[in-house]
């Protein structure tokens, strides 16, 4: 006699901690094999899109560092860029090295914490007490820059916000000495780690092709064997004059996936060191007194820059007519802006493509026939922040 | 295709009656189509050897309540191979029904969800259209030109049903939207684009 069993719903999350933050993913188990997995998402929705809409470009820019609030900096050069290009204004080299080597810093940020929560995820528990420690040293470098750990609100249309205080260009050099020895302290707990390998090697397969019609992007494509960088391909700002390797995974399972982010985070410190030593003294935003604030020290002497200054904190500069995507290779994937302006001081339209969501999307096709204990492993791989995923 | 200019050359050769308008800008080609022939299009340059479009970015739909096809649909598309991308758009009135790329790109499927949630556009053969961004229950679209910023419920804890309940807002203080229009002329593009404008009408 055969007994009929019936499969069994489970609520995963939205308050668990292996799922990064307000997940509610629905689970049908079967025993213990997945059937089927429905994510809910929205939990953390706030309308940064409508709440764009109402406000200047310059009142714009926190916001996006809400997103992927563990890689703040990648965002906003997104929306900067898109700005630019529609004005077609001209960066200063030191604001373009100063953006790239925060966007890099913001990579590490991200792929520390993505790395090291992905071994707690599986059992591992020193990897992120280590990692947190030099979270915390790079998240000091964006608050002596911009006054704030997580919040820049750093980059502008024509450079950046200001320019980086006296010494602090020598501790990052100092941190990209000793950092490369914590990567392969990491790498020995984790890379050969017997547990750390069961978990990871050979769960959530993603076949290039798949990894296209997903829409993935960032290291979830390149550990598929794709090798897309839009760093490389299409790049901005002065990623061209830099030299850095793109590395890519053969299987595209979680563990490529590690492999792809460690690599990348030495290809990061690579890319820090450069730009330390192209970097010139010289300006950190564009001339256009109609873009960027006029200094303090003008605005005392000169009545034009004081009306530019008014009309830029009231009414903001306006943007001509145009529609534009910009995407940039934030830690996680493409980050795209679609920006639609009106010509008046407020965008018309902005679309935040986020890498996350169509990560979490695939999460039904990824971890179908694996076993219950394989979804935090899976969901850690994907690299997923609420902030971005659900906007 | 090598070059965008190439590329649009093939767009419009092989596709000549269902593409209405083309142009080249900020490096990307901008397509207008007509409602109708969004799938032939779509499979179109995904599968053609010369443009491989195999990826699909993002759908999103502008706003513009003043038009009697109020509602532009925007598709991004990718080319890994060729390094391109085009963004295909179209324009629909408030009730229309478009079909759902689910069945070419499946990634479509949480784009077009969030599409439905935020504009109260409807797909036709799309699996499964429920909202996916706002809340259970939730009344209305947000994004729409029309929605309010502040919406129009909030929610709190009440102690005496002790469950969480909606109210209509409630502000202490209205949002204020501050108009800035004035006769200051912004920087010099600006202000040729403008005279332009005043031209034209």
């Amino acid at each position: 006699m055969t007994k009929k069993i019936k499969n069994l719903n489970l609520n995963f999350g939205p308050q668990h901690p292996a799922a990064h933050g307000v997940l509610r993913l629905i689970l049908e188990l079967d025993g213990e094999v997945v059937e089927k997995a429905d994510p809910h998402i929205g939990l953390l929705h706030r309308g940064t899109e409508k709440l764009i809409e109402n406000k200047t470009y310059m009142q714009a820019v926190p916001y996006f560092d809400r997103l992927d609030y563990v890689a703040p900096m990648n965002q906003e050069h997104a929306f900067a860029l898109a700005i630019e290009k529609i004005l077609k204004i001209e960066v200063p080299i030191r604001a373009q090295l100063i953006r790239v080597m925060f966007c890099e810093i913001g990579r590490i940020l991200s792929h520390i914490l993505n790395v090291t929560t992905q071994a707690l995820d599986v059992g591992a528990l020193t990897p992120s007490l280590w990692g947190f420690e030099e979270r915390e040293t790079l998240m000091t470098f964006y608050e002596r820059a911009s006054g704030s750990r997580l919040h820049a609100n750093y980059f502008r249309a024509g450079g950046v916000h200001q320019d980086l205080p006296a010494g602090l260009e020598d501790d990052i050099a100092k941190f990209c000495d000793n950092f490369p020895k914590i990567i392969n302290d990491l790498e020995n707990l984790l890379t050969d780690n017997r547990i750390f390998k069961q978990r990871n090697v050979d769960i959530g397969i993603v076949t290039k092709d798949d990894a296209l019609d997903y829409s993935f992007s960032g290291v979830m494509i390149r550990g598929s064997g794709v090798p897309w960088d839009i760093r490389k391909s299409q790049p901005y700002d002065c990623y061209e004059q830099l030299e850095f390797k793109v590395p890519v995974g053969k299987n595209g399972d979680c563990y490529d996936r590690y492999l792809c982010r460690i690599e990348e985070m030495r290809e990061s410190v690579s890319i820090i060191k450069q730009c330390l030593s192209k970097m010139e003294k010289g300006p950190v935003k564009s001339f256009d007194g109609k873009i960027t604030p006029p200094s303090k020290k003008e605005i005392k002497q000169s009545m034009e820059a004081l009306i530019h200054h008014f009309k830029l904190f009231t009414e903001g500069y306006r943007v001509p007519k145009d529609e534009i995507y910009t995407a940039v290779e934030a830690p996680k994937g493409e980050f795209g802006v679609y920006l639609i302006s009106d010509g008046s001081s407020k965008p018309y339209k902005c679309k935040i493509r986020a890498p996350g969501f169509s990560h979490l999307q695939s999460m039904d096709y990824l971890i179908k026939g694996h076993m219950l204990a394989d979804v935090p492993a899976v969901l850690g791989s994907l690299d997923i922040v609420f902030g971005e995923v659900d906007r | 295709m090598k070059t965008l200019i190439d590329l649009e050359k093939k767009i419009n050769s092989e596709l000549a009656t269902k593409i209405n308008t083309t142009s080249i800008k900020h490096n990307q080609i901008y397509i207008e189509i007509d409602k109708e022939d969004l799938i032939d299009v779509t499979l179109f340059v995904k599968t053609n050897k010369d443009m491989k479009f195999r990826q699909l970015i993002d759908i999103t739909v502008v706003d513009y309540p003043e038009q009697v096809q109020r509602f532009k649909v925007v598709y991004l598309f990718l080319s890994h191979e060729f390094n391109q991308r085009i963004i295909l758009s179209y324009f629909i009135t408030e009730n229309e029904v478009i079909s759902s790329l689910t069945s070419i790109f499946p990634s479509a499927n949480w784009m077009e969800r969030e599409v439905f949630d935020m504009y109260g556009v409807n797909f036709k053969d799309h699996p499964d259209l429920r909202r996916i961004l706002t809340d259970y229950g939730f009344e209305g679209h947000p994004l729409r030109k029309d929605f309010p910023l502040t919406g129009h419920t909030e929610v709190r804890y009440n102690e005496e049903q002790k469950k969480v309940i909606k109210e209509p807002v409630k502000l202490e203080q209205n949002y204020r939207n501050f108009d800035y229009e004035s006769p200051w002329e912004g920087t010099k593009y600006i202000k040729e684009q403008t005279d332009e404008n005043d031209k034209k009408n």
